[in-house]
């Protein structure tokens, strides 16, 4: 559960942002973010929240290692399964803001 | 880098060493990856109290179970249903008929709680990283009959109490790198200056975790207790200073029970005065003495998850490991959360034979 997935912001409004993970359009808040987030920058999302705006210089590593996972494993990996999870998190874009 | 693991255990010129993880996705890996076959033979990497769902502890399950026996609503992250408590878990209740609600965040227990317009109650676990969505959501608003039943819990105080169990012997700790991105790893220099222990944050690739042990037992053989960052792409020192603000306004440190551990100081986080109107403690009577009407399953007396979760024993060291405990029928924490070493053992072999051939 203290695992934070990667996902490229599409779009900014207010506090929510639209993340897409891996073709998966989702709202991430933004409430605790470390830094400022735009469109363009990748972030890690936990339980829905985003914890960290990846720098750039460390954003093709951090993709790599999520990519190998989901790829290697089968439905029933634990690894494959916590990430998937984590994206399950985030918010439905098409429904009404709460 | 196995090359250099072995090389520098060899130079401790002494065995075993012992140093201890306090990460589910860290044994995850270890495990998966076959970590622990490249591991020379005096090198015991333990898993310690790394598993939020297992930690959470028994009587924090029957506050939950008593409530939703009381006919609230409960809403928790998965693997927390088929927790066991003292004698029954969530996922037992729904059985009789509660209503328990799956969820993945806390925003989703809003949005539970508006929908359902009923009391919702949100049984809330996890490490300070989980801790701070639970406080962004409540500073932004919850609806009225939404209250949180708080069981979140702070991982640097449990390091100190593990530190001075003495069945452990633990000379060094690898830090779970996503946990230490909220508080920063500065967080672990009063541990390191009081109990002179080396303190490696590390991630979770399998390159990240031998070149973590590689850099630990250098600083355990040179004496040299320090805390040192190998997850630099992902922590700082400060930490995330906004997820800090959130997480502190809304909650604060209390001592109290973690599964396994005895009694933790500071180790558990709890709603602060000012939001006691959303505490679930107070806003219902939680009688725990109306489960003393049932008995315990007579296997949870031989389950050993606490001295797991304690890392004084390994899953095999169990009897039920396997055999009546399984993830379909799990009798302990252990085996059902997927940061379980139970679980990650009968997934993915754990300590597989050929480590101790070498």
């Amino acid at each position: 559960m203290c695992l934070g997935v990667p996902g490229k912001v599409v779009e900014v409004n207010g506090n929510t942002a639209t993340v897409d993970f891996w073709g998966v359009r989702r709202q991430v808040f933004l409430d605790v973010v470390d830094e400022p987030v735009a469109v363009g920058d990748y972030i890690l999302n936990h339980v829905g929240f985003a914890i960290r705006r990846i720098p750039e210089s460390e954003i093709a590593e951090t993709l790599a290692l999520f990519e190998q996972l989901l790829q290697d494993s089968d439905q029933d990996d634990l690894m494959a399964r916590d990430v998937r999870g984590e994206i399950a998190a985030t918010g439905d874009p098409n429904r009404e803001p709460s | 880098m196995v090359e250099a693991l072995a090389r520098v255990t060899a130079e401790l010129g002494r065995a075993p060493v012992s140093v201890m993880h306090v990460c589910g996705s860290h044994e995850q890996a270890i495990a998966k990856f076959g970590l622990r076959t490249t591991f020379p033979r005096s090198l015991n990497v333990i898993m310690g109290p790394g598993c939020p769902v297992c930690i959470t502890d028994t009587p924090e399950v029957d506050e939950g179970v008593v409530l939703a026996r009381q006919g609230v609503h409960i809403a928790t992250y998965g693997d927390m249903v088929r927790v066991p408590g003292t004698v029954m878990s969530l996922a037992d209740t729904q059985a009789d008929g509660a209503k328990i609600h799956i969820i993945y965040s806390a925003g989703q227990a809003v949005d539970l709680a508006k929908q359902l317009k009923e009391p919702v109650v949100f049984f809330a676990t996890g490490f300070e990283t989980t801790a701070v969505a639970t406080a962004a959501v409540i500073l932004k608003g919850i609806p009225d009959n939404l209250s949180i039943l708080s069981a979140h819990k702070y991982i640097p105080p449990v390091m100190e109490i593990v530190a001075e169990m003495p069945e452990t012997k633990v000379e060094g700790f690898l830090a779970a790198g996503h946990a230490a991105a909220i508080t920063g790893w500065g967080v672990f220099e009063p541990f390191v200056q009081r109990h002179r222990l080396p303190v490696v944050v590390a991630g979770f690739e399998p390159l990240d975790i031998l070149a973590g042990l590689v850099r630990l037992i250098e600083l355990v053989r040179d004496r040299a207790p320090a805390v040192v960052n190998m997850f630099p792409r992902c922590v700082t020192k400060e930490g995330n200073r906004p997820a800090q603000e959130q997480l502190w306004r809304v909650f604060r440190p209390m001592g109290g029970r973690w599964r396994g551990i005895a009694h933790v100081p500071n180790g558990n986080l709890r709603l602060r005065d000012e939001f006691a109107h959303l505490d679930a403690r107070r806003r219902f009577t939680i009688d725990l003495t109306s489960l003393w009407d049932y008995a315990p399953p007579a296997l949870a007396q031989s389950c050993i998850c606490g001295d797991i979760m304690a890392g004084i024993s390994s899953p095999t060291d169990c009897t039920l490991f396997g055999k009546e405990c399984v993830p379909e029928k799990p009798v302990g924490a252990c085996m059902v959360s997927s940061e379980g070493a139970c679980r990650i053992w009968r997934q993915y072999g754990g300590h597989p034979d050929l480590g101790d051939v070498q």
